[in-house]
């Protein structure tokens, strides 16, 4: 029994370093989602295609080779990262492409009129961007970013791979230490269920508060 | 960064069929995934509580898992149970398990799009649950569908290299042990990455004729 307590230490240790991916991931996709999406849709040529060109280039590739390019391949041209810096990147950068679609999306699908009612009224396309079309166009992100999220925490579990020692690498130490297979691994799949459980309902409160006060407009 | 033509093309029969494999596996691993997501689609309309729920839950179950967990859960714990796999069957049956929970939800939204009428026209004429659903139901509900399932075959093609955690030698497998034994990682790796950009190319046409094809404006 007191073997197995220090073996729960030893994911749980694991369980932080998935939550510590999981939320820098997330931070650094939000932005890398806003710049590339607000990138395509901008009146612009030369950003609208830089910005397909990161979206295309990072959905096209799997999350896999562009973890291993960080990790493996960077290295000999001189730029060394952790493992925990490459996990963030590929996941942040993958998922990013990814989330960047539903901001174009969702931009897209506010009715035209809202940009004419901005014109009409000489908004700048900064003040129509931050006052109108975004407060309408982020609670229909809302509901895909969290799917995103749940896919980022899903995702962090290869950086097992590059040997960061998140939830997934600590129960195969636990398999390798005690050749006990069942306890670690189920004890894991239910962190992270209830993981990804915590990430929609944060999800959901988000979006509620987003949506207060417009209810009479849709 | 120094880059090696004549390395890359001595690398390349190995990658290739690397490639091959995981191809293969993905088109396995898709059919598993299209014939039980239908299956999960099926039951979890199931008006009887006790089948539909738990269903639901470990569909849920699995979405909110990461696949390389549930890959080691095959590979490892099942043994234990008596059920020993080749690392291929578990992990075919793995991804296709996985996405499976993804397929049955593209299923469920084209059985909802199936017009109540069609529901209500096959009870009129006495047709059996079994019949209402091979002949009326599905044949409406699932080619509209057509791009959406197989955009998850895609989906499911980038994710192939996590077998190779379970020791299958697919093409990223094969990729990393030509760059261990050569410590030359620039090359098989990067190659690699064109690989599945050239793939997700071809597949963008592919995905293009199919939704005119069956998509919804084909109708």
């Amino acid at each position: 029994m007191a073997d197995s307590i220090g073996y729960l230490t030893l994911i749980l240790q694991g369980a932080l370093v998935t939550i510590q991916l999981t939320v820098m991931g997330s931070a650094l996709a939000l932005v890398v989602a806003f710049t590339a999406g607000l990138g395509r849709v901008s009146p612009y040529w030369p950003l609208r295609w830089l910005a397909t060109i990161y979206i295309e280039f990072f959905r096209g590739t799997s999350i896999f080779v562009q973890l291993f390019w960080l990790y493996f391949v960077l290295p000999f041209a001189g730029i060394t990262f952790s493992p925990l810096q490459a996990g963030v990147m590929a996941l942040g950068l993958n998922v990013g492409a990814y989330g960047a679609e539903v901001v174009r999306g969702a931009i897209l699908s506010v009715p035209r009129d809202q940009y004419e009612a901005c014109i009409a009224v000489n908004l700048t396309r900064f003040q129509r961007m931050r006052h109108v079309i975004l407060p309408q166009a982020l609670p229909l992100m809302m509901p895909t970013f969290g799917n995103n999220a749940i896919e980022l925490l899903k995702a962090t579990a290869i950086v097992s791979l590059i040997s960061l020692s998140d939830m997934t690498f600590q129960a195969q130490v636990v398999r390798a230490q005690t050749g006990d297979t069942l306890l670690p691994f189920v004890a894991i799949l239910v962190l992270y269920f209830v993981l990804s459980l915590l990430i929609s309902a944060g999800v959901r409160a988000i979006e509620r508060r987003l949506t207060r006060g417009l209810d009479g407009v849709r | 960064m120094d880059w090696d033509w004549n390395f890359v093309a001595q690398i390349m029969p190995t990658l290739l069929s690397g490639l091959k494999l995981t191809l293969i596996i993905s088109l396995l691993a898709a059919i598993v995934a299209a014939v039980l997501g239908l299956a999960f689609a099926i039951v979890r309309r199931s008006k009887v509580k006790a089948i539909s729920l738990p269903v639901s839950w470990f569909v849920e179950f699995i979405r909110g898992t990461p696949l390389l967990v549930q890959l080691y859960f095959i590979f490892y714990v099942l043994p234990d149970a008596g059920i020993v796999l080749s690392p291929l069957v578990a992990g075919v049956i793995g991804m296709g398990l996985h996405y499976a929970t993804y397929t049955a939800e593209v299923y469920r939204a084209g059985i909802e799009n199936v017009a109540r009428g069609q529901w209500e026209a096959a009870r009129a004429t006495n047709l059996t649950m079994r019949q209402t659903w091979a002949h009326v139901i599905i044949p409406q509900a699932v080619p509209p569908m057509i791009p959406a399932l197989a955009n998850y075959l895609i989906a499911m093609f980038k994710e192939t290299p996590l077998l190779s955690a379970i020791t299958v030698l697919e093409l990223m497998n094969q990729a990393k042990s030509v760059a261990n034994s050569s410590y030359r990682y620039v090359e098989p790796i990067t190659m690699v990455g064109v690989i599945f950009l050239a793939m997700s190319l071809v597949s963008v046409v592919i995905l293009r004729w199919l939704e005119y094809r069956f998509g919804r404006a084909a109708r």
